[in-house]
């Protein structure tokens, strides 16, 4: 299967890329990781592609890229122009009091995408 | 992240628990502080209506609900119950963000909805965090939500004109 996995360059949790990471070396799925910047993100590209070298370590086996523009639009376009399976996104973000939230990442490629999209709570 | 918006004006006074009163389906509630109520707040959410739940509160099964109540009801936050003959029936909870602020959520169980608790419920939480001196509550609540946010704009609660999934409401409290 053919994954792609998209991360704001801004996002303070790598677990659900390690999760992601982990599962598609053991299934041997094909892993694009997107790291997406908006322009209204703080966080920088090179930093995030740096924690994200260093976090999976190897990356000979995964596909990392960075993407400007909207994050959500920029996601999609990717997954249905190059014909991905399926994309993955981290949505366990909890609220103080526990509540479920999804980002805007997150609810705009439920809503737009036409491949089919996993969140990991 | 945009700084929440609060209406310029404060809501209230609200009275502070404890109160007693007779709901619509002419039952005794008694609202007070939550004191002690562990288990009956664990026995409320075990026959939660699940269809019910708001954004995965609460939990499902009796473990995660007891680490959930563990979460809030801790030193800072604020709870108030409603109970009905030595059962629990309604809660309402506020708990503290990382911008000095506080996120409320409340329940009122499916047998005891739609006779007025989760109004005097709402005004005693608030009530007794005003009279602590908390002077800022939101909360969020699913967009087709429409008794949950009319509810809430009664007692002075307005949009914050942030909307995902859900709506986001504010109050602004006269604090101490």
């Amino acid at each position: 299967m053919k994954l792609l996995f998209g991360l704001s360059a801004d996002s303070d949790s790598l677990d659900a890329l390690h999760r992601t990471v982990d599962r598609a070396r053991s299934v041997g799925d094909d892993l694009t990781v997107a790291i997406l910047k908006g322009p209204d993100v703080d966080g920088s590209l090179a930093d995030m592609e740096r924690r994200v070298s260093e976090a999976i370590g190897d990356v000979s086996d995964v596909d990392l890229r960075t993407v400007e523009g909207h994050p959500g639009s920029r996601l999609v376009e990717i997954a249905e122009a190059e014909g991905f399976d399926r994309i993955v996104l981290g949505g366990g973000e909890q609220s103080p009091m526990g509540k479920i939230r999804i980002g805007s990442i997150a609810e705009f490629v439920l809503l737009n995408s036409h491949v089919s999209v996993t969140l990991l709570r | 992240m945009t700084e929440r918006r609060y209406p310029e004006v404060a809501a209230g006074p609200f009275p502070e628990p404890p109160i007693d009163w007779t709901d619509e389906a002419g039952r005794t509630i008694e609202i007070r502080v939550c004191q002690g109520d562990r288990d009956g707040l664990v026995s409320m959410y075990e026959d939660f209506d699940p269809s019910e739940r708001a954004q995965g509160i609460p939990p499902v099964q009796e473990s995660a609900i007891r680490e959930w109540l563990d979460h809030l009801l801790c030193e800072d936050c604020f709870n108030v119950v409603a109970s009905h003959e030595d059962r629990i029936v309604g809660h309402a909870t506020l708990v503290g963000d990382d911008a000095g602020a506080y996120e409320l959520a409340i329940f009122v169980h499916q047998d005891f909805q739609d006779a007025g608790t989760g109004t005097k419920l709402l005004e005693a939480l608030l009530g007794h965090a005003a009279a602590a001196g908390v002077k800022r509550v939101w909360l969020t609540v699913e967009r087709w939500n429409k008794p949950a946010t009319y509810l809430y704009q009664k007692v002075g609660f307005e949009s914050t004109g942030a909307e995902d999934f859900e709506r986001e409401m504010s109050i602004r409290l006269t604090g101490k």
